[in-house]
């Protein structure tokens, strides 16, 4: 399988083809070039995964694989860095996802951006950011990982940033930015801690399940807590800034500034599910080692799914519903990975989550794309200017529906299956996280439909726009990724997803608990009724119910003042008490020295400028005076 | 006192005689030099000056080491240098002159800037 | 005796047009004491037996150097051309200075210079052993400074003129 190379160098040597081409050329060449590439490197990630499940399975579990290695850094004889591909269950999943999404996301961002501005500037750092993904994907060490981590963090940078004209969009880009890189400092700080103590980078040496390496670390403690449970918390840190989980969220749902299909590619699909990857990558240590920091990982993101679905059913932006569901989401992966426990049975948790991971990222790649078809035909990202587009735009509609079904929760869409192993996990963990969750589940689907009616149904008053641009459907390259998608969409809950990954890389029986699913099915049909009857038709209720509610609704508007929070943590508190002094310090000391030393001079030099007057007989007096004065010293005193 | 009175007496000049003229001309150089304004009587006391290290130069070569002849071709030389400087100063003063209207020292005193 | 006489003679005029140069109110004036100065020093080499350094001098000083000075004065002064503005307290100041000067190069000299020192025999030199000197490679030979010499009378010339020269 050294062909599995070809997928991450590919769109390397296509960001540089792109980055450096001519601008001259015709953007359609830049497109196409990319596009081609990642179709190859797509069917490269099929045939890969196809070879993978069907040779790699030995003595009852699959095999990892490292077709290609490279030591890249050599600091000592103890501290190399390697650079390889790592083919195990996981990394191939996550391999089809990342091409499969980005297939789609630059077959429609063909249409979608076509006659902007840095076109093929956008494309080269699609590339980039695919290139980055897959390589973190198939990092073999952890070390490895954390640069391809960097490098996704920057590609979304700059794809935030794409329209950097918007100082909304810079603004966002930096917010992005910031707070990513703020929990990656997180989890350096975890990733030298493990490896200090445990002496290795190496997934495989880690997950390998030999507790001696643990050992010297497991055996320190520091405030409470063992060291090791610190460096698994702070790697966990660095995932819960890179997919968002609260209180580390806030950059998600301005993210929504770059490109609609960026959104898509990066902000719900595949980085955003980096944190859950991690996780996932490391799992046998979380499990084994550390089961408290995986509990902690549990409620962070019971709370963070909670947290964001209420958010989600106040906002207007399409895009910023679309942004709050996906943390919602990637809170129910996180639990599902909390919730779960290291073995065959245990570990079901950790096969729904990634199985969520997968249906999620084809289903909201879809909402997304399927919000950016009809924010194209609109001309705008609020819900209070769309409606009656079901019949203006049937496709959309459709494949729109399709993944709001599946997100909801509604059999036979992918999504009620991999839900509900998450559910079934959760209430086997504990019956209380199982309602909440099941009631998050209730809200996911209400704010999806609330959605759903506003977009396609709802028959508000039209606003100017509409008879401005007479809304039609999107062309056929748009529509066409859509439709795939839809399709996966239908037919992805019923890949027996256990048979590929598990927690032990064996194999597992998936069981639909029907209890639970039927359950599931009446909540998230409540939640759609509920949406039905608020939002199919114009009417005065969600108004009515929104002055019952004023202080959550306007709360929740606001996002729980989060960002208001951390406004005032930063601005007021950092800057006032920490920045404020040391700016002052700079200024006025450190500053001020150099400021003294140039004065003193400046005046010295003001002072003796006058020696220098160009009088020559002022120059004759100084030197007859200083010549008799040294004569006389030499005679008399001397 | 009495011992220069005695010397005075003598058939011969002492050197001090010679030396002495010398720093009467030399100082009465300096003088000039630090007071006068005009360049001109500024260069006139630098040749006082150099014609009192010529006389200097000359008068020890004789008493002290008539054997040898340094002090007389340092005198030459010097009196080939001062004829040199002076062509030079005086070229410069005729520039200065004829750019600024005046041969007064504390007007030349662009040369700074 | 004679000799004494001649030389007080001389050091007098020295001393007093000395003082005189540098006090004279015309620049002309001042020119022509120092004339006499220069002729007077002349005097004095005649008087230490250097009669080519005589010949020098008045050929070069108080030929060539006052025939430039008085040309000087006459391009570039005024008619009447007096100083007048001169700080009382800076004259002062200087005179007492350079009475000062004269005191202590004085009292250097009347405690080191030995007084053994005599006037030998006159030994000047003839103007054939004047130019082997000069012109010689040897010890005490100053072909080098000679030829140094010339190139910066060279290089005076040039200079001067260009200096001079309007442009």
């Amino acid at each position: 399988m050294q062909y599995a190379l070809v997928i991450l160098l590919l769109p390397l040597l296509n960001f540089l083809v792109t980055g450096l081409m001519d601008t001259r050329w015709k953007a359609r060449v830049a497109g196409t070039i990319s596009t081609v590439a990642i179709a190859v490197i797509t069917l490269l990630s099929y045939v890969t995964a196809y070879e993978y499940f069907t040779t790699r399975f030995q003595d009852g579990s699959y095999q990892a694989f490292i077709p290609f290695e490279l030591n890249w850094l050599r600091f000592t004889d103890t501290l190399q860095v390697q650079l390889g591909l790592l083919l195990d269950p996981i990394s191939v999943m996550m391999l089809v996802v990342v091409t499969t999404v980005s297939l789609m996301v630059h077959l429609y961002s063909l249409s979608y951006m076509k006659g902007e501005r840095g076109f093929e500037r956008y494309y080269a750092f699609l590339s980039l950011f695919t290139f980055s993904m897959l390589g973190l994907v198939v990092a073999t060490n952890i070390f490895q990982m954390y640069i391809f981590w960097e490098l996704v963090g920057v590609s979304s940078y700059l794809l935030i940033g794409f329209y950097y004209t918007r100082p909304a969009a810079v603004a966002a880009a930096k917010k992005a930015f910031i707070v990513t890189r703020f929990a990656d400092l997180f989890f350096l700080a975890g990733i030298l801690l493990l490896s200090y103590y445990t002496q290795t980078f190496d997934f495989t040496a880690l997950t390998s399940g030999d507790g001696r390496m643990f050992g010297t670390i497991g055996s320190l403690t520091f405030m409470g807590g063992s060291v090791l449970s610190w460096a698994m918390a702070l790697i966990f840190i660095g995932g819960a800034g890179k997919s968002a989980l609260f209180p580390l969220h806030i950059w998600l749902p301005d993210a929504m500034e770059g490109p609609t299909p960026v959104s898509a590619l990066i902000h719900a699909a595949t980085m955003v599910v980096a944190g859950v990857y991690l996780v996932a990558r490391l799992f046998p240590v979380y499990a084994v080692q550390t089961p408290e920091v995986l509990h902690g990982i549990a409620y962070t993101g019971l709370f963070t799914a909670l947290f964001s679905a209420v958010i989600a059913c106040v906002q207007t932006d399409i895009k910023r519903v679309l942004a709050f569901s996906t943390i919602s989401q990637i809170g129910f992966m996180m639990v599902g990975l909390g919730v779960s426990g290291y073995g065959a049975h245990e570990g079901l948790g950790y096969m729904a989550s990634l199985f969520h991971l997968f249906t999620h990222a084809m289903f909201k790649a879809l909402l997304f794309l399927g919000a950016g078809s009809v924010i194209h035909a609109v001309h705008s990202n609020s819900m209070d200017d769309m409606g009656q587009l079901r019949k203006r735009m049937p496709v959309t509609h459709l494949t729109f529906l399709v993944a709001c079904l599946a997100i909801a929760g509604i059999p036979p869409f992918s999504g009620f299956f991999s839900k509900d192993e998450i559910l079934a996990a959760a209430f086997h963990f504990s019956p209380p996280v199982g309602w909440i969750l099941s009631g998050i589940a209730g809200l996911t689907a209400f704010y999806m439909f609330r959605l759903y009616y506003n977009i396609f149904w709802n028959d508000k008053p039209p606003t100017s726009r509409h008879a401005e641009h007479p809304v039609h459907e999107s062309p056929a390259l748009m529509t066409l990724p859509l439709i795939v998608l839809a399709l996966i969409t239908l037919v992805a809950g019923f890949i027996p997803f256990g048979r590929f990954v598990t927690s032990d890389r064996g194999l597992y029986t998936i069981s639909l608990d029907w209890q639970v699913a039927a359950s599931s099915i009446l909540i998230a049909l409540a939640g759609i009724g509920l949406a039905t009857v608020l939002y199919r038709r114009n009417n005065d209720k969600p108004a009515r119910l929104k002055l019952k509610f004023a202080g959550l609704h306007e709360a929740a508007t606001h996002r729980f003042y989060i960002d208001e929070i951390y406004l005032f943590l930063t601005k007021k508190v950092v800057f006032n008490s920490i920045s404020r002094p040391l700016a002052w310090f700079d200024r006025h000391i450190v500053d001020g020295f150099m400021n003294l030393l140039a004065t003193v001079s400046n005046r010295v030099s003001v002072r003796i400028k006058g020696i220098q007057s160009g009088h020559i007989q002022q120059y004759a007096w100084v030197f007859l005076f200083a010549t008799l004065a040294i004569a006389g010293i030499l005679l008399f005193v001397v | 006192m009495g011992e220069s009175i005695l010397t005075a007496s003598q058939a011969y000049i002492p050197l001090e005689a010679y030396i002495l003229v010398s720093l009467i001309m030399f100082f009465a150089g300096v003088y000039g030099f630090l007071v006068r304004r005009s360049v001109l009587l500024m260069l006139i006391s630098v040749e006082l000056m150099l014609n009192a290290a010529d006389l200097n130069f000359a008068a020890i070569n004789r008493y002290l080491y008539p054997e040898h002849s340094e002090g007389f071709f340092f005198a030459l030389f010097t009196i080939a240098i001062a004829a040199c400087e002076t062509a030079v100063a005086i070229a410069i003063f005729i520039n200065a002159y004829r750019n600024l209207q005046s041969v007064k020292v504390n007007s030349i005193s662009t040369l700074k800037e | 005796m004679a000799q004494q006489v001649v030389f007080i003679i001389l050091s007098l005029v020295i001393a007093f047009f000395s003082v005189m140069a540098v006090n004279s109110k015309h620049v002309i004036r001042s020119t022509v004491y120092l004339l006499f100065v220069f002729l007077a020093t002349a005097g004095l080499y005649l008087l230490l037996g250097y009669y080519y350094l005589f010949g020098v001098q008045v050929a070069v000083y108080a030929g060539g150097i006052m025939i430039l000075f008085i040309f000087a004065i006459f391009l570039t002064n005024k008619p009447i051309d007096y100083e007048t503005t001169k700080l009382p307290v800076s004259k002062i100041i200087a005179a007492l200075t350079a009475v000062g000067g004269i005191a202590l190069s004085a009292h250097v000299v009347y405690y080191n210079i030995r007084r053994v020192a005599t006037l030998g025999p006159i030994a000047d030199l003839n103007p054939q052993q004047l130019g082997h000197v000069m012109l010689g490679t040897e010890k005490y030979n100053y072909l080098l400074a000679f030829e140094t010499l010339s190139v910066l009378l060279l290089a005076c010339v040039v200079g001067a003129i260009t200096v001079a020269r309007k442009r």
